[in-house]
């Protein structure tokens, strides 16, 4: 496996990015890019070109000094040692990996910040800063965030999209070994071009939607498919919603400034009066009793 | 001094050893060998009970507090310092809660440095933990009267009215904050609990929850401390109660009403059981219970009704973070007996240290320390957990 797998990034290399130039030269011609994600990188994953060979597992087990064998590739789910699966249920194949959304709930959530989005596009993980109170694999839509339990030192791990690789210049690991493409790296917006121009050459082969475009906000994967992702485990887009979901805890979030003075400020006045009002009464106790001593 | 072993002391030397041996796995096995989460389920018992429940459970403090000093609520004033108490030891038993539950509790202290302010954990964390402090100097004159120092006492009293104001502030933050940790996930928490009231629901029920424990503690310690109990006091208490149930009540219906759930919540299925009998035990019963003005006026009957609500509010609390989730994740979750020894023994922690404080410190005003002939004059119900006597 590991020698096959290093023919093949000898061999994907130079065709994906002489591939990488076409896309950026077509995209820059003409059409305004949108405005978020000029810069950020994502992978589109179609899994009508997905052979269930599962080298990108093994290519991202090596990238994260994790162990990789027969009895981990069986594994059709993802775990701490595990940061992507291929899914191969009846011979129909579908990868999950963490979806590196463009507003992370895992992010918003971290008490801590150990979770940022790049601007490359990347969402990573600063192992210092986690205190391990798994609020980020609580909050995660598509349940990315795995956890080491066995350890005693725990660890919060996901896909980390590489960013060492990027900022390198190269594309994910996973990108590079993928022999058949199913799994492309590239700037996300011209990704979404091309994931619209096979929808629109071969309505046929595909469900008509890409996954990951507008989910939450929208993510970094972008996933085509001819058979229903949310057989695989992935969650309903209806119930994903198009909202950022750090949206939803910042509308209470974003009161707090205003809310500490304002609250402080009405149980200070109430106090005030409370106290001015037992004091006048005690006042008038007493110049009661000195009237009635006289 | 000798000893004696009564049987109370002796169930709690049981608890505390199974809870140290489930304190071993846990910090010598990791969190995988103690407890039944998993990846799809990394909030269990502990969060769900030691924390969402524990936080909830001492609201009393805040809640008397409010009452005595900044409504002027005189006939209150006996039951402010042992709900303080509660509080403290609630929320310094909530931190030890939090040291199992974290993966890497030694790095708790991150929290001061590497602050996210878009995060709601921050906010609750940030609060609990000034709030603790903010309690620990309410609960201190108690222990400079013991030690008869004069001068700190006046100083403490001279900042009362920021300690106050801060404590109320801090205390509504955090409790509606713990429902806004749940806002994020709305497609994965069931609808019968993901709304967008959180964190008015978890207020709400903090402060009525505030009042049912303290009616719970003040009958509690008066049975067992052989005490006598205000009736008058209960009395004004579970009035205040049957109002913050009656608002909490018509919070959640509108709530429903609005999100039109209210045909799905009567249809049954697994998650409308679990909401019934939330709602039977922290609404309906209790709210009929005390309609009754002979239940509101007997000492029994207000303790029934308070701890009914008590569980009621449990319930809601665990179907928030445990069975509302159920059906996203696909399986249940059942805590491990580990996870429940290591709760039982905070939880056996704080009534050993609320007795041994009691003991020591005039918790309960000393006029009322009257020794009674009969030690239950009160039918209270037996068997509930309370350490008789461990302190003496």
């Amino acid at each position: 496996m590991p020698s096959s797998s290093a023919v093949m990034q000898v061999i994907a290399v130079p065709s994906l990015i002489s591939s990488g130039v076409v896309e950026s030269i077509s995209g820059g011609i003409g059409e305004p890019s949108p405005k978020q994600s000029s810069m950020s990188k994502a992978l589109l994953y179609d899994s009508t070109l997905c052979i269930g060979c599962k080298q990108c597992e093994q290519a991202c087990a090596t990238q994260n000094n994790l162990p990789y064998n027969d009895a981990i590739a069986g594994e059709e789910f993802q775990s701490a040692h595990k940061l992507t699966a291929v899914l191969t249920p009846n011979d129909k194949f579908m990868r999950r990996l963490c979806m590196h959304c463009t507003d992370p709930a895992c992010a918003s959530v971290c008490p801590v910040g150990a979770f940022h989005k790049t601007k490359e596009g990347p969402v990573v993980y600063d192992v210092w800063k986690c205190i391990g109170c798994r609020y980020c694999m609580a909050a995660c839509p598509f349940s990315q965030p795995k956890y080491e339990w066995g350890s005693l030192n725990p660890r919060v791990r996901k896909c980390i999209m590489c960013p060492d690789r990027i900022t390198a210049g190269k594309q994910t690991a996973c990108a590079e070994t993928c022999p058949t493409g199913a799994t492309k790296f590239g700037e996300r917006d011209d990704l979404v071009r091309e994931a619209q121009d096979r929808l629109r050459q071969n309505p046929s082969n595909y469900l008509p939607r890409i996954y990951g475009l507008h989910e939450v906000g929208g993510t970094s994967i972008l996933i085509l498919a001819s058979v229903k992702v949310e057989d695989f485990g992935y969650p309903t887009s209806e119930k994903l919603g198009e909202t950022p979901l750090p949206a939803y805890t910042g509308r209470v979030m974003e009161r707090v400034p205003d809310f500490i003075p304002v609250w402080s400020l009405v149980l200070g006045g109430i106090y005030w009066i409370s106290h001015r009002r037992t004091e006048v009464a005690a006042a008038e106790a007493a110049e009661k009793n000195n009237g009635g001593t006289r | 001094m000798r000893i004696k072993l009564t049987f109370w002391r002796v169930v709690f030397l049981a608890i505390m050893a199974v809870g140290l041996y489930s304190t071993y796995v846990r910090y010598w096995r990791g969190l995988g060998a103690v407890s039944n989460m998993t990846d799809q389920f990394p909030w269990g018992f502990w969060i769900g009970f030691d924390c969402l429940c524990g936080v909830m459970l001492a609201a009393g403090g805040f809640c008397m507090v409010g009452a005595v000093y900044l409504f002027k609520v005189e006939s209150l004033h006996s039951v402010v310092k042992p709900a303080v108490l509660t509080a403290f030891l609630g929320y310094l038993l909530f931190i030890v809660g939090l040291l199992f539950d974290l993966g890497r509790p030694w790095f708790i202290w991150h929290q001061l440095i590497y602050m996210n302010p878009h995060s709601v954990m921050f906010e609750v964390g940030f609060c609990v933990m000034t709030y603790t402090t903010v309690l620990f100097f309410e609960f201190l004159p108690n222990v400079f009267e013991r030690l008869s120092w004069k001068a700190p006492i006046k100083w403490i009293h001279r900042i009362y009215p920021i300690l106050i104001v801060l404590g109320i502030l801090l205390s509504t933050l955090h409790q509606s904050s713990l429902g806004s940790l749940y806002l994020i996930m709305p497609s994965k928490l069931h609808p019968f609990w993901y709304s967008p009231g959180l964190p008015f629901f978890f207020f709400g029920s903090a402060v009525a929850v505030g009042l049912a424990m303290t009616i719970f503690e003040s009958t509690q310690s008066a049975k067992a401390l052989g005490r006598h109990l205000e009736l008058s006091v209960l009395v004004r208490l579970g009035g205040a109660l049957l109002i913050a149930l009656w608002v909490n009540a018509l919070l959640r219906f509108e709530d429903y009403f609005h999100r039109g759930l209210l045909r799905q919540i009567l249809r049954p299925s697994y998650e409308a059981y679990f909401l019934w009998l939330e709602l039977a035990l922290s609404f309906v019963i209790p709210i009929a219970l005390l309609s009754f003005k002979m239940v509101r006026l007997s000492p029994n009957g207000l303790y029934l009704a308070s701890v009914m609500s008590l569980f009621g509010f449990i319930a809601n609390r665990l179907n928030v973070s445990l069975i509302g989730f159920e059906t996203y994740v696909g399986h249940h979750y059942m805590p491990k007996w580990t996870e429940f020894s290591v709760t039982l023994m905070i939880i056996a922690m704080g009534f050993a240290l609320f007795r041994v404080a009691v003991q020591y410190l005039t918790i309960f005003p000393k006029d009322d320390m009257v020794h009674l002939p009969s030690p239950a004059p009160l039918g209270v119900p037996t068997g509930l957990p309370v350490l008789e006597h461990a302190g003496d």
